[in-house]
């Protein structure tokens, strides 16, 4: 009897917990939302925050992109080609980048790439103390720390998941047409007949945006609530990669299911 | 300086975001190809359409010359109604027929335009009184069955 006391208390204790961390998640959202003029009236240091969320993940981003076009590429045509239809090969590379793979794929790597140095970064000032010195200055952190973050993140990500479906489609055309030599006016035409731009890389970019407003306000939220010890930066920087790779795909299959009916 | 370098960068990013956008919309996507001419519409009843979706290819030939604009049931009549956008640069007989196929053997349906002999010319909001519907694989499929069983009757009786 006490045993099965037990366990519903820590199921009540865990359901709790995780309602209220959605709580303050997004108490922090409307705080930042409130402090972020600031961050548009001092934009270099949303700049700044851009340049090392977005422009140095683009190695990664790029890299990673062509190899996903380029296998896309060698499995589709394998399977394609058993139904003489090896054409659509860039039908398929396409679809699949721009509606599931660029913006999946490249959320996950912001997360890990991106989102973990933001919980670190942020974890560390709160650890040594920064952030208590720039409330005593009467610098709100969330002004002068999390909302340029933020709106990096925000930025950064559609852009970086519209580069990687591009770089991503490049990859399958390397593969299918230059080294297998499937006809390159059937590789294009067919992609162009098929993919609409307002149902597949519209959809494609509005996913981005919610995975780099969920990854990027995880990342922020795991950061500030860090215990301020060793163990508890890396324990939240876990969290973080964790937390946000499996809420991108829980959000991809919602989308999904509203977006591609 | 240290900022100068900074803004460049980011610019580029940005930049690099703007033109993959710009390369999906043109190059991977239809936009461009997407009603940017003019077109005329000409309407045509069907029994049955099949699989014909609405922004579906109108062919001549062989040849792109439009797309399907919209399907509707006509709740009266009992057929569906479907508007068609005719590229202007093509005029078309007013006898000229309507036939729904199918591209390849599991491919997409499009609209097949032939042209006709009659002397004038289709003009926005005509109708296209000579249309075949889709063919239904089923339909078709049966009708053999049928055929074929009525084969062996007649072997049964000799």
């Amino acid at each position: 009897m006490n045993n099965i006391l037990n366990i519903l208390e820590k199921l009540g204790a865990s359901a709790r917990s995780s309602l209220s961390g959605l709580g303050s998640c997004a108490r922090l959202f409307l705080l930042t939302m409130i402090y972020s003029s600031d961050s548009f009236k001092r934009f270099n240091l949303t700049i700044k925050e851009i340049y090392f969320t977005g422009v140095l993940s683009l190695v990664i981003i790029i890299v990673s992109a062509f190899f996903v076009g380029m296998v896309l590429g060698l499995q589709g045509y394998y399977t394609l080609e058993k139904y003489g239809s090896s054409e659509a090969i860039g039908v398929l590379v396409a679809l699949a980048l721009v509606r599931e793979l660029g913006p999946v794929v490249t959320a996950l790597l912001f997360a890990g790439r991106a989102g973990t140095a933001i919980t670190a970064e942020i974890g560390l000032m709160k650890t040594t103390e920064q952030l208590s010195a720039m409330e005593m200055m009467a610098v709100s952190p969330i002004a002068r720390i999390v909302a340029p973050r933020f709106w990096a993140g925000m930025i950064s990500m559609p852009i970086l998941a519209t580069i990687f479906s591009m770089v991503g489609i490049l990859g399958g055309y390397f593969i299918a047409v230059l080294i297998i030599g499937v006809d390159d006016g059937a590789f294009w035409s067919q992609m162009q007949a098929n993919v609409d731009f307002h149902n597949d890389i519209v959809d494609g970019a509005i996913k981005s945006i919610v995975f780099g407003f969920a990854c990027t306000l995880i990342a922020l939220y795991q950061g500030l609530v860090a215990p301020p010890t060793a163990e508890g930066v890396s324990r939240a920087t876990t969290k973080t990669v964790v937390i946000s790779s499996l809420s991108v795909l829980g959000l991809d299959f919602v989308l999904t299911s509203f977006m591609f009916v | 300086m240290e900022r100068v370098k900074l803004d460049i960068w980011v610019g580029i990013f940005v930049a690099l975001g703007i033109i993959a956008m710009f390369y999906m919309a043109t190059r991977v996507g239809n936009l461009t190809s997407n009603d940017v001419k003019k077109t005329y519409e000409v309407k045509a009843y069907f029994e049955n359409i099949g699989g014909l979706k609405p922004r579906a290819a109108v062919k001549a030939s062989g040849v792109v010359v439009g797309r399907i604009g919209s399907i509707n049931f006509d709740p009266e009549a009992f057929h569906a109604v479907v508007k068609i956008n005719i590229d202007e640069r093509y005029a078309f007989p007013k006898d000229t027929f309507a036939n729904i196929y199918t591209a390849g053997l599991l491919g997409e349906q499009y609209l097949a335009l032939e042209a006709g002999g009659d002397d004038v010319n289709l003009k926005a909001g005509d109708l296209i009184v000579h249309t075949q519907d889709a063919v239904v694989l089923e339909k078709l499929i049966s009708q053999f069955l049928y055929n074929s069983a009525g084969d062996d009757d007649d072997k049964d009786k000799d």
